[in-house]
Formats: C-alpha cells, structure tokens, sequence
C-alpha cells in the first residue's frame, strides 16, 4: 500500500534500531511518554518495545479517549437511553466501559435502551433525521481529531433545524492532560515517574498544530517529538528524542511534517470555536479534576445540549478500588503492576477502562504483549 | 415436485409477493410454499417423497470408518453481498465444517425461520443460490423445515443446516492433534469475505471490487489428505473470529503454542487497504473459503504441493510452526521485525475512535 507500506518497512527499522543502539549513552535511562494510545497500540502491535535499546523505556500516557472518560459520564448516557427514552448513538469502544451498578453501554442495550454504535457524527444526524418523532442523543467522545466532526453535526442540525438532535459533550483537550501530568507531584517532585519527553499526539496535531506544544518545552524544558502512528514514525521519534535528551535540548519537533504544520486545520479550529468553549472544569478517569481540559457547548446551540436539554447533572462515581487504571494512566504504574490485570480483568470482563480500548495501555499489552511476562521456548520456521 | 398441478390454487406471486404468516402455518399455503419454491429449487428423489424426514440407507462403510454430523446458523447482514448471499452460505459452511473432520460431506439438512413480510423474490434468490451451490457440491438438501416470525421479530431470513459426512478409515483430524514442530499452513489468502460483508453494511458503505471467497472446500481436502496420508493432523476453516481467532482455539485444544511468520500470510492488497481505512486487522476477519491445515512437518511440502495444485489453494502458504508452550500463545513475528501476541478476537473489531 503506497504511503503506508514505506512506514512499516522491517530494514529501515532495523536501522534506526542500530543508530538507537549506537546513540543512547549506556549509563543513562531514557523515559519517554507516548501520549496517544495509538502510538501505544502501534508500540504493541509491531513488536517495538523489543526493538529499542534496554534502557529506553516507554511510558503509556493518557491519551486514549475510552480510557480517560469517567464513570459518571457513561452513567448520564445510560440514564438518557434507560429513562429517557432517546436513542443513544456512540462510537463502538465507548459501548463496553464499565459504568455504575455493574452497567454498561452494552448491557444497557440488552435491558432495552436504544443504544447503537456509530462510526462519525454524521451517522447519528442520519438516526435523528430518519426518526423524527425520537430523540437522539450522540454521546461525543474524543480528543481533538473527533471534535470537528461533532461540531459539524452541531451545525448542521441547527441549518436543518432538527428538533430532536442533540450532543452529550465529552470531548477533552490533550495541551491540559499533558501539563496536568507535569504538574503532577509524581512528576514534579517525587520524580516517581521520571518523564525526559514526549512521543506529540499524531492525529491530534493535525487538528492543533504543532504550536500548542511549545509550553511544555519552553516551560518544562521537555522534548517534544510529534510522530505518526505508523511503526517507522514512532522508532524515528524515539531517536529524535534520545537526540535531544542526549545534546541537552528541549524543543518541539515534528517528525509527522507529511500532515501536521504549526498552525494546524485554522478551518476545523474556526468551526470548533464556533460551536464549543471551555468548561472551567472536566473530570478524567485517573487524573481526576482538570481545569480547562473539555469542552461544552456554547450557550447559543444550548438546545442542542444534551445536558440542558435533559437537565443533566454530573455525579462523580469512584473507580473499582483494585483497579489501577488511575496510576497507569498518568504513567505511575505499569499494567502488569496492578493485582487484577489478567485474571479478574481482561478484554472480556474489563474491571477498568484501561483494558476496554484497544489502545488503552493494559489491553493493547494483554493483547499483543504479554509473551513479555512469561518466558516461553519459541522455534522459528 | 408433484407432477399433478394442483387445480384452483394461483401459482405464488414470486415477483410482488411476500412471506406471511399463513406460510409458516402448515396450511395449504405453507405447502405451496415449500412446493413451489423449496421443492422446485433442490428438488432430488427424497424431498420428492414430501415426508417429514428423509430416509435413506446407510452409506456402505469400511471397518472403521465413521459419521459425521455437523449444524450451523446462518445470520449474516445483509443477506446479500459481493460474492455471495445467506444461501450458497448456508451450504458452503456446514459442507466445510464436515470436511474438516476430514470427511467427504454427503447429506444436508435445512431450516429457514422467515420475517413476515420477506419478499418472496429475494427468498427465491437465496433458494435458487443455495440450490445451485448444493449441485455444485454435490451434496444433495435432502429435508428441512420452515416457519415464520412475524415481522420484526427476525431479520429477513435465518438459515440452518446440518450436514452428514463419513471419515474413511485412517484419517484422524482434529483439533487437539497439533503437536510441537508441526507446520501450519493457510489455503489462501484472508479477509475477503468479513470485507466483503462490511463494505455492504448500513452507515459503512465503501466502493470494493472484493467479493467473498465463499466456497465448499471438500474437494481441496480430499486432495490433500490423498497427497499425505496420515500427515495431516488437524484442519479447521478460519471463519468468525478470523485466523487469529481459529489459530487460538487449536493451541488450546492441543495445549501448544504457535510463532507466525507475519511475511508468510497472504493477504489482498485490496483488503490490506480496507481493513487499514477502518482500522481493522486482516487477521481477526471472517472468512469462509479458506483452511488452515496441521501438518507433520514431513508431510508439510507434499500438503503444500497438493494445495496449490488444487484451484482452492493456489495461494497457499507456509505460515508458522507449533511451538511448545504451556500458556498456548499464538505469537507472531512481525514483517517490521519485532514479536507480539496474535491473540483472541475479544468483542468486536473496533475502528479507532480519534
């Protein structure tokens, strides 16, 4: 496949592997944050973490939106399809979060909501236009790669004056998640979880730009390498970053420059202004409380709100306690640190939500990782 | 069918009409039903005795050669899709369940559960596409059932069959079978059946030319196990849960491992590119014309040779080794050099979100 193929070439890899081997200083450690969970599902999926040197370590960050999104949140889309009466529309890894009293998406659906996976926005506009006499709420999840599609629905509910459409906003921003991790004390002054740069967002910057990210270089005097999802993207970045850690630097660098620019999608930034503002505060599962870190929308597409449509109120619901999908999201602890990974919680039966997605840090190394944990005698063909 | 026509009863309406309730009565109008159109379509010397079941005389069997009986559901959506529909499904997929016991299929068995309100021409396409996949395989639909949901209670048409085979004398296949150092080998390439499908589905429309490899795989089996006989110790055809999903279930059962070779498996460079666009992997999607075979690995190269001499498996592959293991993981090297867990399809295949 042209354009992906050239991302996934084993020789190259090889090399940059070799030069990662010939560059990092041995009597050093190197601890870097992948933000996104697709650059932790691409660490998982192709084999990478073997592939770099002993002591560079990979750190799996917050940025996987099924794994962020607290109980109370699903728990409100629940409520809209179970006693509301509304069709719910969502996107499908959203569907298998656990909620309160051993609920889900899913099992809400078996009791009789009227919960349906979709695959955009746009999809559940179509539901609410070709079910006029229901509600339809979308249930809007994301970073800011799905934020623009939402806003678009928005907009284009209000032009077609849809009565019965509306959005269930918890959309979060990535610039507040990575300044809440640095401000975090384990960061900050226990140095319990030593960070020396961060793999950028890949999709994300497509959105934002490249921009954003100069605070934390200039601020917190921490590299930032924004890199695609492809295998060859992440291995490149990972040498950028042993690059700069290595002369002493602290910048913003873009090795995703095929997609990603300064200034970003000024287009998708205009609309997404134009329909949502910031909420003062958001609650992430694992980070807890975090100032200025989701959007909601503005009050002149209220009606569009599912919250003041249905009078919604927000009830924060503590996680299971044996699960430490709080540490493993903000890189305190890894999966295998947690009591329950692997036998009570699995991808069938996920206690947290860090084993739901597939790109949540615990199921992408359940699925594709776990080999790691226990040796075993393999023979090649 | 009866070579009487039955007087005063209007042919049924196959262009406008559809399924309703009075069809899955047992009335005239069921009968008319299953004669006109079932009937019509498989119409062979057992269905012509119009009784409940078919009798007929056990084949002739060898000292220890034995049955098989295998059953399956077919609820596929939508009912029709590039290459193929429920129907030659529904007959290709119980024909290779029984072959993959090794056996040569020779008896079908169906059961239709229809939606009140079905269209009557859409169900002839799918009798009339089971029909001619049945002849094409030789395996004759020699009884079966019909009832009627009301509508919105099923989902078009729901299929079953049961299939009965025999194994010959010898021939021992089965899933716990694999042992460490055994070859694993893949008829062809994967995928085109689980894309076909969902390039078809509501809200996922995609142009494709890729059509479903649907097909009955008996004779491809009996020319492999004629090829090495005694060498080939399990065969299973990867369809839900894709080849991962299968390659799983037979580490399992033989409390082995497996290593990959992620470079060996074939795949169309057209379903590469759509599972890429909906962030799928190819090797978790149904397919429901290819086998993975289990070989002793002196009996590997004879397998693979016979394989590819047959039209079935002309792209088939070398693609991993079984492996001692105690925690039965099927791993993988990857083509971009390093090694991971091709584990068990869990839930769904989900595109990324964001």
């Amino acid at each position: 496949m042209k354009y992906i193929d050239e991302f996934r070439d084993g020789d190259i890899a090889r090399k940059i592997g070799a030069r990662l081997a010939e560059e990092v200083q041995p009597a050093r450690q190197y601890s870097f944050m992948e933000f996104c969970g697709g650059h932790t599902h691409a660490i998982s999926r192709y084999g990478i973490a073997e592939m770099l040197p002993p002591n560079v370590r990979m750190v799996h960050g917050p940025g996987c939106p099924v794994c962020v999104l607290p109980i109370g949140r699903i728990d409100l889309a629940i409520k809209l399809a179970l006693e509301f009466g509304v069709i719910v529309c969502t996107y499908g890894d959203t569907m298998r979060v656990p909620a309160s009293n051993s609920l889900s998406l899913v099992k809400a659906k078996a009791r009789g909501g009227d919960i349906r996976m979709v695959y955009s926005a746009a999809d559940a506009l179509e539901i609410a236009r070709q079910n006029p006499e229901r509600e339809v709420v979308f249930f809007a999840i994301g970073f800011e790669t799905t934020t623009p599609p939402t806003a678009l629905a928005i907009r284009d509910a209000q032009r077609a004056q849809l009565k019965n459409f509306s959005v269930l906003c918890c959309h979060v921003l990535t610039p507040s998640a990575i300044t809440h991790i640095l401000e975090s004390p384990e960061v900050r002054q226990y140095g319990t979880v030593p960070i020396d740069g961060f793999v950028g967002p890949a999709h994300v910057s497509i959105v934002i730009g490249s921009q954003p990210y100069e605070h934390f270089s200039d601020e917190y005097r921490k590299p930032v390498v924004i890199a695609g999802f492809e295998p060859l993207d992440v291995m490149q970045a990972v040498l950028m970053l042993v690059r700069q850690v290595n002369e002493g630097r602290a910048e913003v660098e873009n090795e995703f420059s095929r997609v990603v620019s300064r200034e970003g999608n000024l287009q998708a930034q205009a609309l997404v202004s134009e329909i949502f503002e910031l909420r003062t505060t958001f609650e992430w599962r694992g980070l807890g409380e975090v100032p200025y870190s989701a959007l909601k929308i503005r009050p002149s597409y209220a009606q569009f709100d599912a919250e003041c449509r249905f009078d919604l109120r927000y009830q924060p619901v503590a996680d299971n306690k044996a699960c430490e999908c709080g540490a493993i999201l903000r890189g305190v602890k890894k999966p295998t640190d947690c009591k329950i990974f692997g036998t009570v919680c699995t991808p069938e039966n996920p206690v947290g939500s860090c084993m739901v997605s597939s790109e949540g840090a615990c199921a992408a190394h359940y699925s594709y990782g776990r080999f790691r944990d226990i040796p075993v005698v393999v023979e090649s063909i | 069918m009866s070579p009487v026509k039955i007087a005063y009863i209007r042919p049924l309406d196959i262009r406008h009409g559809c399924i309703d309730m009075g069809h899955g009565a047992g009335g005239r109008a069921a009968a008319q039903l299953i004669e006109e159109l079932f009937l019509a379509a498989f119409d062979n010397e057992f269905l012509r005795q119009g009784n409940d079941g078919a009798v007929f005389a056990p084949p002739a069997l060898p000292p220890g050669a034995r049955l098989v009986m295998a059953t399956d559901g077919h609820v596929v959506s939508p009912l029709f899709f590039p290459g193929g529909d429920v129907g030659c499904l529904s007959v290709h997929g119980t024909v290779n369940d029984v072959a993959m016991s090794g056996a040569t299929p020779l008896y079908l068995t169906a059961s239709f559960i229809l939606e009140e309100g079905y269209p009557l021409a859409d169900l002839k396409r799918i009798v009339d596409s089971m029909a001619q996949a049945s002849r094409e395989a030789g395996v004759p639909i020699i009884t079966g059932d019909t009832k009627v949901v009301e509508r919105g209670k099923g989902d078009g048409v729901f299929i079953s069959t049961t299939g009965l085979g025999v194994v010959a004398p010898g021939v021992d296949i089965a899933g716990s079978n694999a042992r460490p150092g055994d070859v694993v080998l893949l008829s062809g390439t994967i995928g085109e059946h689980g894309v076909a499908v969902l390039s078809q589905r509501e809200s996922l429309e995609f142009e494709t030319t890729i059509e479903s490899d649907t097909c009955a795989l008996h004779t491809l089996v009996a020319a492999m196990l004629q090829a090495a006989p005694g060498g080939v110790r399990v065969l299973r055809d990867p369809t839900r849960g894709g080849l991962a999903t299968t390659l799983n279930e037979v580490a399992r059962q033989s409390r082995a491992g497996m290593m990959l070779q992620e470079s060996a498996i074939p795949v169309l460079p057209e379903v590469d590119a759509a599972c890429e666009l909906l962030g799928l992997d190819p090797l978790y999607i149904a397919n429901e014309g290819k086998l993975i075979a289990i070989c002793a690995p002196e009996a590997a190269d004879a397998v693979l040779a016979a394989m590819r001499d047959h039209p079935q498996g002309r792209a088939a592959a070398r693609i991993g080794v079984v492996t001692e293991d105690a925690h039965h993981f099927v791993q993988m090297n990857t083509r971009f050099g390093g090694r991971r867990v091709v584990d068990w399809l869990s839930g769904e295949q989900l595109p990324r979100i964001c």
